[in-house]
Parts: C-alpha cells; sequence; structure tokens
C-alpha cells in the first residue's frame, strides 16, 4: 500500500519528464539535467558509455591536431606540399593526392553501410544487418591497407619522425603520430566490427532483443570516420 | 530491464510512444542514402579544392566549410545525435567548445614562436662562425 502511494506521487514527476516536454526544449534540458537519477533518458547505458567515451577521444585527437597546428605554424623551414607528398602515378598520369581521396572515399562508404547496418539492426534483420557489417569492416581494412602502403612508400621516400628530404622535419612526426593513433582505431573498429557482425550473425541478438549494441558499435565506427574528415582537412588539404 | 520500469510508471499509450522513439531510431533507408550521397559530393568538391589549387583565403575558407559540414552530417544523421534529447547533446557537444580556448591560445603561442625564432636563429645561423 505504502509502495503504491509513492508511486502514484512519483507518477507525475516521471510524466513530465519523459513525454509531456518536447525532447529538444530547454525545458527538457533542465528536468533531465535536475532529476536524482537516470540523466540521459530513453538511452541505453552502453550507448550513453559510448558517447562519453568518443567525447574523451575527442580531445586526445584534438590535442594532436592543436600540435600540429602549433608545429607547422611555429616553424621556419617551409612545410612540405601534401599534394605532392601524396601523389601517385597511376596509368601513366601523376595526380596530386588522389590515395587520399580515395582513402576518404572508402572510409564514407564504410559509413554508409554501417549506418544501414544500424537501421536493419533495428529491424530485427539478421542477415542484411550481419552483410553490412562484414562489409563495412571489409572496407575498413581497405582502408588500413592503403594506409599501410602509404606509410611504406613515405618510409621507403626517407620520411622519418626526424625529418624528411622536402622540409619541415616536424612532418614526420606529426603525420606518424596522426594517421598512426587514426589507423589504430580503426584497426580496433574491424576487429571490433567483425565479433559483433558474427554475434549478430549467430542470432545472439534476436535471442535477448539487445540489438542497440549494434548502434553502438556504429557510433564508434561513425566516430572514426569522422575523425578522418578533420585530418584530411587539416592535415592533406591545408 | 530500465525501459520495463518505466513503462510500469508511465500510460500504456505513452509507453508504447516512448519505446518506438526508444528502441526505434528508425528512419527511412532513403535518409541514410541521400547523407552518404551527399557526404560523397562534399569530399568530391574538397578534393577538387586542391586538384584546381586554390590558394589562400579562399581555399581555407572552402575546405573548413566542407569539414565541418561533413562533420555536423556524420553526427547529427549518422550518428542520430540530431534525434537524442537535449540533455545528451549538450553533454557531448558543449564541451569540445573549450577546444576553442586551446585553439586560439596555441596560434598565439606559435606566432610568438616563430617571430622569436626569426629574430634570433635565423641571424644566429647567417653567421658565419655558427652562433654557438
Amino acid at each position: 500500500m505504502s509502495d503504491r502511494l509513492i508511486d502514484m506521487t512519483q507518477t507525475p514527476l516521471t510524466h513530465t519528464d519523459h513525454a509531456v516536454t518536447a525532447p529538444h526544449s530547454l525545458e527538457s534540458l533542465v528536468s533531465d539535467w535536475s532529476t536524482d537519477q537516470e540523466v540521459f533518458k530513453k538511452v541505453q547505458w552502453g550507448k550513453a558509455m559510448m558517447w562519453i567515451f568518443l567525447l574523451s577521444d575527442t580531445f586526445i585527437f584534438s590535442c594532436f591536431l592543436t600540435s600540429y597546428m602549433t608545429v607547422r605554424a611555429s616553424t621556419t623551414v617551409s612545410w612540405p606540399n601534401p599534394s605532392e607528398v601524396f601523389a601517385l602515378t597511376l596509368f601513366g598520369q601523376h595526380i596530386p593526392l588522389i590515395l587520399i581521396a580515395i582513402m576518404t572515399f572508402v572510409l564514407i562508404s564504410s559509413s554508409g553501410t554501417m549506418a544501414m547496418a544500424v537501421n536493419f539492426g533495428y529491424r530485427h534483420n539478421r542477415k542484411a544487418t550481419a552483410a553490412l557489417m562484414f562489409a563495412t569492416a571489409l572496407l575498413g581494412a581497405a582502408f588500413v591497407s592503403m594506409q599501410a602502403f602509404e606509410w611504406t612508400k613515405l618510409i621507403l621516400e626517407g620520411v622519418r619522425p626526424w625529418g624528411n628530404p622536402w622540409g619541415a622535419p616536424q612532418f614526420g612526426a606529426t603525420f606518424f603520430m596522426i594517421t598512426g593513433f587514426h589507423g589504430l582505431h580503426v584497426s580496433i573498429g574491424v576487429i571490433y566490427l567483425s565479433i559483433i557482425a558474427t554475434r549478430v550473425l549467430n542470432g545472439v541478438y534476436d535471442r535477448n532483443g539487445k540489438y542497440e549494441v549494434v548502434e553502438i558499435a556504429g557510433l564508434y565506427w561513425h566516430f572514426v570516420d569522422l575523425v578522418w574528415v578533420f585530418i584530411f582537412a587539416l592535415f592533406y588539404l591545408w | 530491464m530500465d525501459r520495463a520500469t518505466h513503462a510500469t510508471q508511465t500510460p500504456p499509450a505513452q509507453a508504447a510512444n516512448a519505446d518506438v522513439h526508444d528502441v526505434g531510431q528508425q528512419h527511412p533507408i532513403s535518409v541514410y542514402l541521400k547523407i552518404w550521397g551527399l557526404l560523397f559530393v562534399l569530399s568530391l568538391m574538397s578534393y577538387l579544392v586542391d586538384f584546381f589549387g586554390f590558394q589562400g583565403l579562399f581555399r581555407w575558407s572552402l575546405i573548413l566549410t566542407f569539414m565541418f559540414l561533413k562533420a555536423g552530417l556524420i553526427v547529427s544523421v549518422f550518428m542520430h545525435m540530431m534525434w537524442e534529447r537535449l540533455a545528451l547533446i549538450y553533454a557531448i557537444l558543449v564541451p569540445p567548445l573549450c577546444l576553442i580556448v586551446l585553439v586560439s591560445l596555441m596560434t598565439l603561442e606559435s606566432d610568438y614562436t616563430f617571430w622569436t625564432r626569426i629574430l634570433f636563429f635565423e641571424t644566429e645561423t647567417a653567421l658565419p662562425t655558427g652562433g654557438h
């Protein structure tokens, strides 16, 4: 009886929290943050935690990119021209920055397949979800392979973390640090996606109904693509 | 588990509604395909900035515009941020704003370092004795 009473008094409160306030109103922001428990309403804890992890990762990559900006702006030696450094001769034609452009399109495509995998996951379409996730992982692996090719090429041309044949020595340090850390993220993502895709295929989430696991993996993957957007613009195009 | 406890507290109609939003994030496939296409176009355009060799302020403004447009599309649609509640949106998107402070500070600092190097080291290396 007393339980019931408490429940009844609480009902109007949760009422305003959940349904009455529009999810995008400032009122909802205030009421969500001022409740005693569970700030992130209607968000699975795994998803909230993934977002918070990605926020911390944002700061790590931002530190790398900011230090890159600092060394590039403060050096008195001319910076190597990325357009030329990353040019390739394909079919007898010299095309600037082509490898990076292909890598960008591969990663964006993988983000597209991942977004669709999440969508099919919520429709509980086991096979389409797994297939799209494996496609995503495959595109990710292709990206890492191209990055390995790029690293090999640059190392053979004499790029080191402490110097290179074309200009400011900081070029090598920032290049290996930033693309290396991003490549590590992609590699971990490929493993992560393969594991989740296998579990999807085995019907683990059909049994426990937790298809949001696919969305959480998707958040990580989209973040990797997001970081590449910044690296592409700030490191390769600048 | 969590959802189940809410469902008992809210009237059935609202609970059902909440569930759709909750588990859902259910949007037509065409939304993703459109954004995918848009990201392709934006990437192509930023590549073309380099291909045609635009320089100076024009280049930077184009690069940054395409970068922020792409980032915005990925975060808001692919990562479903535009469908989340304001509490989560603010918790994730407001903290990175302090990076503006870091970037501004480091811009000032690198400018200072640059001119220090120009003033002291450049003349030093120009000396026949090497300076040290």
